[in-house]
């Protein structure tokens, strides 16, 4: 196991003016592995990412990155990381290859080598052909595909990916998260990667952090989290509005009903699945109509909804109002 | 992996120099509107040559002096909002992550700032050399005004950039510059200081460095070499730039603390 790839966290803390947007956090991510940190907007992810990168200094504890400590030995860290972070900070006016060309030479790779290695990453991300036309004619996934070719120009050990996939179509989507787990898999690279879709930290991580207001609420494999939660749910929609009070009722004789469940009616079943056959045969018996029945098996939203007694999936948006952009001390503030 | 100094300067100079020549929008204007203001005033202040003591009688050779450093203005404003840009797109994140040095990203944003207003003094020698204006101090001094020009971009490249660290954004820089086009139109930009009658503008064009920067370029122009023009102006651009640069320094350090 290589040490120099780990990250070790230890009770972070980020504070904004009057507001704590980073808890107190501790994490370890293993060398080669993906880690997913998933939570709503302004739960502290983007925050944390710019405190491991070096670019926000953290208001309290500790953080080591490649083996080195993010406050003391930054140079050591961002030679060892590299970073693709919320928005894809790319210039307009120059073409993919300017880009590549200028991180290459940045970054310090030797003359003969910058060309081969822009070609190289060029198609690596499938972006050869479109390579000398200028990044704002780019769509959405190629912007975020040479912002993930960027962060590799000089063979980083560990790489943040700061929200990678959000308002790429699933097209996108999947070339982009098949190119992450090469990466890590066959590439050895260490993944941290944010994210607010389920179904992302499902598909991609290793192990998942769950964090929400500053705080690590949940840390384990998808499986091992969805595994805590145990029971399947089973959620019903009336046939007609009057039957709502009744379906509810007959439902609750199965287990006890799930929070947050807003457009049907959804109780967690107390004998797993074997749960699903009573209660078609409790409705059938009160002759009560559904027009949907539903088993559904434990999801990391699901996993949130336990710890938080919210859904992930929305439930940030009235946060973000109240949260400090998650600027580093070069760009956003 | 290393890269020297020079590399990294040469290479956020490119960008800042490909940049402004894919954007025409940005780089005519600073070309444009300062030869049309000149063609303006010189068409409607000519008469002004029959003052008693006005040092010339082409008016165009006495304003050709204005568009050097009203060009400069302009580089403020391109230099501001384009390290703005950067960083408000998190551009300079991106290069903060890198092993780029500050001192390096400031020389290379103003080494691309300096090359756009040699561009611009050529353009507005030729301009005049095109409409006859003489100049008096000859090759030399023609050489001299390239240097001064980039001695001028490089002061108010940095002043841009120094506000563009500190605002962190591109508008606030917009909204800044017609604050520094007052310090061009209190000077001695259309009259020589000497014959401003009204006392109170006299005073503030006397007290204004612009007037000694219009100066000591119309002084090559029209005079000759004039050793205290020369010295005013080389003194004003000289303090500009140490003060810009140690200024706009300042701000990257704190902006690029990691």
């Amino acid at each position: 196991m290589d040490a120099d790839n780990s990250i070790v966290v230890e009770g972070l803390v980020r504070d904004f003016k009057t507001l704590r947007a980073v808890d107190g956090i501790d994490l370890r991510v293993e060398p080669g592995e993906i880690y997913g940190f998933l939570g709503p907007n302004g739960a502290g992810k983007s925050t944390t990412v710019l405190m491991l990168t070096t670019l926000l200094p953290p208001s309290a504890g500790k953080a080591r990155v490649a083996g080195h400590d993010v406050v003391h030995e930054g140079p050591q860290v961002r030679g060892a990381i590299g970073a693709a972070l919320q928005e894809a900070a790319l210039d307009p006016l120059l073409t993919g290859r300017d880009h590549l060309r200028l991180q290459a030479t940045l970054q310090g790779l030797p003359r003969e080598e910058r060309q081969s290695r822009t070609a190289e990453l060029l198609e690596r991300v499938g972006l050869s052909e479109a390579a000398d036309r200028k990044v704002k004619g780019y769509s959405g996934g190629m912007k975020r595909r040479l912002d993930l070719a960027l962060a590799l120009v000089h063979r980083p050990r560990i790489i943040f990916l700061d929200e990678p996939t959000t308002g790429l179509d699933i097209q996108s989507r999947t070339a982009l998260w098949a190119e992450v787990a090469r990466l890590a898999h066959d590439d050895g690279v260490t993944v941290f990667l944010t994210t607010q879709y389920l179904e992302e930290a499902d598909v991609l991580a290793d192990r998942v952090g769950i964090i929400d207001h500053g705080h690590i609420v949940a840390e384990g494999t998808p499986a091992a989290l969805k595994a805590e939660i145990g029971r399947p749910s089973v959620h019903a929609s009336p046939l007609s509005d009057g039957d709502g009070e009744r379906v509810a009722a007959v439902l609750s004789r199965f287990g006890e009903p799930v929070s947050g469940a807003v457009r049907d009616i959804a109780v967690r079943l107390r004998d797993g699945n074997a749960g699903l056959a009573e209660v078609v045969r409790a409705l059938d018996a009160e002759s009560l109509t559904v027009a949907d029945l539903e088993l559904r098996q434990p999801t990391l939203d699901d996993v949130f909804l336990a710890k938080t007694g919210r859904s992930l999936e929305g439930s940030g948006e009235e946060e973000e109002a109240a949260a400090p952009q998650g600027g580093g001390r070069a760009g956003r503030r | 992996m290393s890269v020297t100094l020079a590399e990294q300067v040469g290479a956020v100079a490119r960008r800042s120099v490909t940049r402004t020549l894919r954007q025409p929008a940005s780089a005519i204007p600073p070309l444009i509107f300062p030869t049309m203001l000149m063609a303006v005033n010189s068409a409607g202040l000519k008469a002004s040559t029959r003052l008693p003591g006005f040092p010339t009688h082409s008016f165009l050779a006495f304003a050709l002096a204005v568009p050097f450093i009203q060009g400069a203005l302009f580089s403020t404003m391109n230099a501001g909002t384009d390290l703005a840009r950067d960083i408000q797109t998190g551009f300079l994140n991106r290069l903060s992550l890198t092993s780029l040095r500050g001192s390096a990203l400031l020389a290379g944003q103003l080494a691309g700032i300096v090359t756009l207003g040699l561009f611009q003094a050529l353009f507005y020698i030729l301009v005049g050399l095109v409409v006859g204006v003489h100049f008096a101090a000859g090759v030399g001094g023609i050489a001299v005004l390239f240097g001064f020009a980039a001695l001028v971009s490089l002061g108010f490249g940095a002043l841009g950039s120094f506000l563009a660290l500190r605002t962190g954004s591109g508008e606030a820089i917009q909204g800044l510059f017609p604050l520094l086009f007052v310090f061009l139109f209190i000077s001695s930009f259309n009259t020589p200081r000497n014959l401003i009658g009204v006392h109170w503008f006299r005073v503030a064009a006397t007290v204004n460095p612009v007037s000694y920067l219009i100066e000591c370029v119309r002084s090559l122009i029209i005079l000759g070499w004039d050793g205290e023009a020369l010295a005013l102006g080389f003194g004003v651009a000289t303090t500009i730039v140490i003060v810009a640069v140690a200024l706009a320094t300042w701000a990257l350090r704190r902006r690029m603390a990691r």
